[in-house]
């Protein structure tokens, strides 16, 4: 029987994997924001089954508001990369300690 | 049936999530994110929140990973040197991110046994009668009207800045200045010059 | 009368202040004046005030000025104790800092800091006559201190040169060490009495006088203790052997000071505080026995040393040395009234020999070593007089028979024969009385040898005489041994382009009563210190304890041992005259052989060498490893320095979690956020 708890558990792992990657893939940026886009999504499984569970229209309505963001932020992000390469010729970040303390 | 369909697409979008972040190709990862996407969308579906996956499919999928997949198509990446350093890391981060992971399906495990939401019996997208779509719509612009019109904002907000980082005028391209043809008068557009017969302006 | 003795004492003090403080502001003459005549009025007032006593039938009394500790039970005031001692003391140390004063003013003359040498002469006079003057143990520590401090100020007076510095800070430190045990006499004494008082301590030591201490299973008498301890203070300040080392560097100072305080009055302040507490010391034995033990082996030691010197200047201190030897034996064997008739004479005819040296000094255009001397006789005619009669003075020559001498003649007989009166029963009296002998020969040869090597024989200064023996010695043998000894003060000479020339008429002027002191000190007032009006004169202020009968038994001895000191003198001229006047040259030769024995005397016995290698290195040593091991590393280190460098260490190494990578930001917030879930999943479960 499926219940709220399986969709929770697919969102963890989802999550986990999306934060994964982010630290661990230095050389390529593109991956990173994949993996954010990863994780949003995880929460948004999460939000979804919560409302669905709780019978509250509520979670969706943020869910789309957390997929909203999410474009702006893509967005905002690949525009960002899109400068960072322009400048520096490759998308590793492994080098990129400029704001070291 | 439920319980087939509901494991074929979680198995899918775990396997695409790990796909994505360990492909060799980038072109490859935004592929799999795009199958992630999709099946996702399927699981949402299972629960009944349709909405929901259409917007999905429609904005993750039409707009962001075909945004993704233009940039990457842009950047002209070496893909060769992309791969090293990647098992430097992957001990501690497995480590930590199975710790993690554990953790998460612990709660999940407790809240969904003795929380709010597992004292109903089933799941429920919606009130009685009315649609998944009308539902949400009936809330969205009532009550969270102006957290809309405010998402609304976000989205300009981040056009611009997309427009603003990534804008490069190219030198030696011409343009026309409508408000400097507009603003011109007879006083800065002419000059009369006396010349005599035979000869030319030189400058 | 009271005033009349507060008047003496503040008078220096009072003139110290003035040129010490504003001398800079009412000028040289002013500061000159004001200091002289404050001593000369003292020293009017002092032989009013001696007089009253010897023929005056005055009464001992204590004026109580001011209280200074008042402590539970230990109590001191500041007051003015007059009796015999004190009243001999005050017209010694006034009358010869009003000759001193007087004479400076013709040998500062080319001085910039006048003010500062007579306010520091006047301030030692004013310490020096608190500590005769003392009622108890801490004024008489007071003056002590203050004489000690007085002295370095005057030592190291010309403190731009390093040597003066070197040697004031020599002076000042074994002095040092011999006030530690002076400390510790005092508080053993307070312990043992429980008051410093001596108006209320003498009268309890006859009953006390068997005490003794346990202490590590043994018993120690404690008398002897106490009195051993003040004793190695008298041996601190006065120059006894082991603590002497100070005296001959102490003539880095100007001469008037050598004369004022390194011959009559500083160096004396042991034997009158041996003499002070004879009341003490008659009830401890053994101290007594160290007492001449040590005074005599100081009065060998320093003839020795002396017979050897080329320094005008050092021979004459180390002549101080050695009769100051023989006035602590004189009191060790219970002579006391010896030992302060000896300090009174003495204190006349080695100023007398000081002030002397410095005219010489003075007219050699500050040349002292007396191997550029000779013949002086005849341009120096004042201060040859002076200096013979000093010579005669101390080398006591007299006639048994009829009782007559010049002042060292009654002085220092008087002590050899009491130590043979006392040799009766103590052997170490006898030991002393051999030395005395012994050391009356080598003092009458060291010091004709001064007189003669100066003002006789041939002329070595000017420029014709480099190449003499004595010079041919210099080049030999002795540079090493030259190097502590006699340096230093070549460079005030600024040749022998001058022809040598007597002193002003003011510098003469002190010599001239001095001489006249030095000739008839001895024969007018020997009956009242020694004599048959002793006790009368003294009137309790020395105490000889029931058995002690020597200075009666002094008057009683064979023939042979009233005759045996002027025989010992006599043959001590005649060798000298042989050595420097008949065989002239002699001595330079003698010298120039570097015999082993030679070597010893002129090295001072190697005891700066030995004190160098142990305690100097040592006392150094553990200063640096306080100052290095304890203060910069463990304090400096724990404390500031450490501080500093651990939080500039932590936030350093703390800087490096800044990264700058991003991918490091995320992982630490994963970090954090399992952190986090796992303490809400343990909290809330």
């Amino acid at each position: 029987m499926i219940g709220l708890s399986h969709y929770l558990v697919v969102a963890a792992i989802l999550f986990t994997i999306g934060v994964f990657g982010i630290f661990v893939n230095r050389k390529n940026i593109i991956v990173i924001l994949m993996s954010i886009e990863l994780i949003l999504l995880a929460v948004n499984i999460n939000l979804v089954s919560f409302s669905v569970y709780l019978h509250d229209v509520v979670g969706q309505i943020f869910a789309m508001f957390v997929l909203t963001v999410a474009a702006a932020e893509a967005a905002v992000g690949l525009a960002i990369l899109v400068t960072f390469f322009r400048n520096r010729g490759d998308i590793a970040v492994d080098d990129a300690s400029m704001m070291k303390g | 049936m439920l319980a087939i369909a509901f494991y074929l697409l979680a198995f899918v979008t775990l396997a695409a999530g790990i796909l994505v972040v360990s492909a060799r190709n980038p072109v490859h990862s935004v592929l799999f994110l795009i199958t992630a996407f999709f099946s996702a969308a399927g699981l949402f579906v299972l629960l009944g929140a349709e909405f929901l996956a259409m917007l999905l499919i429609v904005v993750y999928v039409g707009a962001v990973a075909v945004l993704f997949l233009f940039v990457v198509m842009m950047l002209d990446v070496d893909f060769e040197e992309l791969r090293k350093g990647f098992a430097q890391y992957l001990p501690i981060g497995g480590l930590v991110a199975g710790v993690l992971t554990l953790e998460m399906i612990f709660v999940a495990a407790t809240v969904a046994t003795n929380g709010a939401a597992g004292k109903n019996a089933s799941p429920m997208a919606s009130p009685e009668g009315v649609s998944n779509t009308e539902a949400i719509g009936r809330v969205l612009y009532t009550d969270y009207a102006f957290f809309f019109q405010l998402a609304g904002l976000v989205l300009l907000v981040a056009m611009i800045g997309a427009i603003v980082l990534t804008l490069r005028h190219k030198p030696g391209v011409r343009r026309q200045n409508i408000a400097d043809q507009v603003a011109r008068s007879p006083k800065t557009g002419m000059e009369l010059v006396q010349i005599k017969p035979g000869e030319g302006i030189s400058e | 009368m009271q005033t009349i003795v507060t008047l003496i004492l503040f008078a220096p003090l009072v003139a110290a202040i003035i040129a010490g403080l504003f001398g800079r502001r009412i000028g040289d003459v002013a500061s000159q004046s004001i200091t002289t005549g404050g001593l000369l009025l003292a020293c009017g007032l002092s032989w009013y005030v001696f007089s009253q006593w010897t023929w005056g039938h005055m009464e001992a009394f204590t004026v109580t000025l001011l209280p200074f500790i008042h402590i539970g039970d230990f109590i001191s005031n500041w007051s003015i104790r007059i009796d015999a001692l004190s009243a001999v003391m005050l017209i010694v140390v006034t009358t010869v800092s009003a000759l001193v004063h007087i004479y400076s003013w013709g040998y500062m003359a080319e001085d910039d800091s006048k003010p500062r040498f007579f306010a520091y002469l006047s301030l030692f006079t004013f310490a020096m006559l608190s500590l005769v003057t003392a009622a108890d143990f801490m004024q008489l520590f007071f003056g002590w201190e203050g004489v000690g401090l007085a002295s370095y100020l005057l030592i190291g007076f010309w403190f731009k040169k390093p040597t003066a510095s070197a040697a004031a800070i020599k002076a000042f430190v074994v002095n040092r060490v011999g006030d530690f045990g002076f400390a510790l006499g005092i508080m053993t004494t307070y312990w043992a009495f429980g008051t410093i008082q001596f108006a209320e301590l003498f009268p309890q030591i006859a009953a006390n006088a068997g005490r003794t201490w346990e202490f590590v299973g043994h018993s120690w008498p404690l008398m002897d203790i106490a009195c051993f301890l003040l004793f190695i203070g008298a041996m601190g300040k006065s120059a006894q052997f082991f603590l002497h080392t100070w005296l001959p560097d102490a003539m880095e100072g100007p001469t008037p000071v050598s004369a004022l305080i390194h011959a009559a009055t500083m160096v004396t302040a042991g034997v009158y505080m041996l003499c002070l507490l004879s009341p003490m010391f008659e009830y401890a034995p053994v101290a007594k026995n160290i007492v001449t033990v040590i005074g005599a082996v100081t009065a060998l030691f320093a003839a020795t040393v002396g017979l050897t010197q080329n320094d005008i200047k050092r021979v004459i201190a180390y002549s101080t040395c050695s009769q100051l030897g023989y006035m602590f034996f004189a009191a060790g064997i219970g002579a006391y009234q010896a030992a302060m008739f000896h300090l009174f004479t003495h204190a006349f005819f080695k100023a007398l020999l000081f002030l002397g040296a410095g005219s010489v000094i003075h007219g050699m255009h500050h040349e002292q070593d007396m191997r550029k001397y000779g013949a002086l006789a005849k341009l120096l005619p004042v201060t040859f007089i002076a200096m013979t009669i000093g010579t005669i003075a101390i080398t006591g020559l007299g006639f048994p028979p009829l009782h007559l001498g010049f002042a060292g003649f009654y002085s220092k007989d008087t002590i050899i024969e009491a130590a043979f009166a006392a040799g009766g029963e103590n052997s170490i009296a006898m030991f002393a009385f051999v030395i005395g002998l012994l050391v009356a020969g080598l003092t009458a040869f060291y010091s004709w040898r001064l007189a003669f090597f100066t003002f006789n024989g041939h002329a070595r200064w000017g420029h014709g005489d480099h190449g003499h023996d004595a010079h041919a010695a210099e080049a030999h043998g002795d540079h090493a041994a030259h190097a502590s000894d006699d340096h230093g003060h070549d460079d005030h000479g600024h040749g022998h382009d001058h022809k040598p020339h007597e002193s002003p008429l003011i510098m003469l002027f002190p010599l001239a009563v001095l001489s006249i002191g030095a000739v008839l000190a001895g024969f007018v007032f020997v009956d009242y210190f020694v004599g048959h009006h002793e006790a009368e004169f003294w009137r309790g202020a020395i105490y000889n304890a029931p058995t002690n009968h020597v200075l009666h038994e002094a008057h009683e001895v064979p023939t042979w041992v009233k005759w045996a000191p002027l025989v010992a003198s006599v043959l001590g001229l005649l060798g000298a005259f042989y050595v420097y006047i008949v065989k002239e040259g002699l001595g330079a030769k003698l010298a120039a052989r570097n015999g082993p024995l030679y070597v010893f005397f002129y090295n001072k016995w190697f005891f700066d060498e030995l004190y160098q290698a142990t305690f100097v290195r040592f006392a150094k040593f553990l200063g640096d490893l306080f100052w290095k091991g304890g203060d910069q590393k463990i304090i400096d280190g724990f404390g500031p320095d450490g501080v500093s460098a651990a939080s500039y260490e932590v936030g350093r190494r703390t800087g490096k979690l800044q990264t700058g990578y991003v991918y490091h930001y995320a992982f630490v917030m994963l970090l954090g956020v399992a952190g986090l879930l796992g303490f809400a999943l343990f909290k809330f479960h």
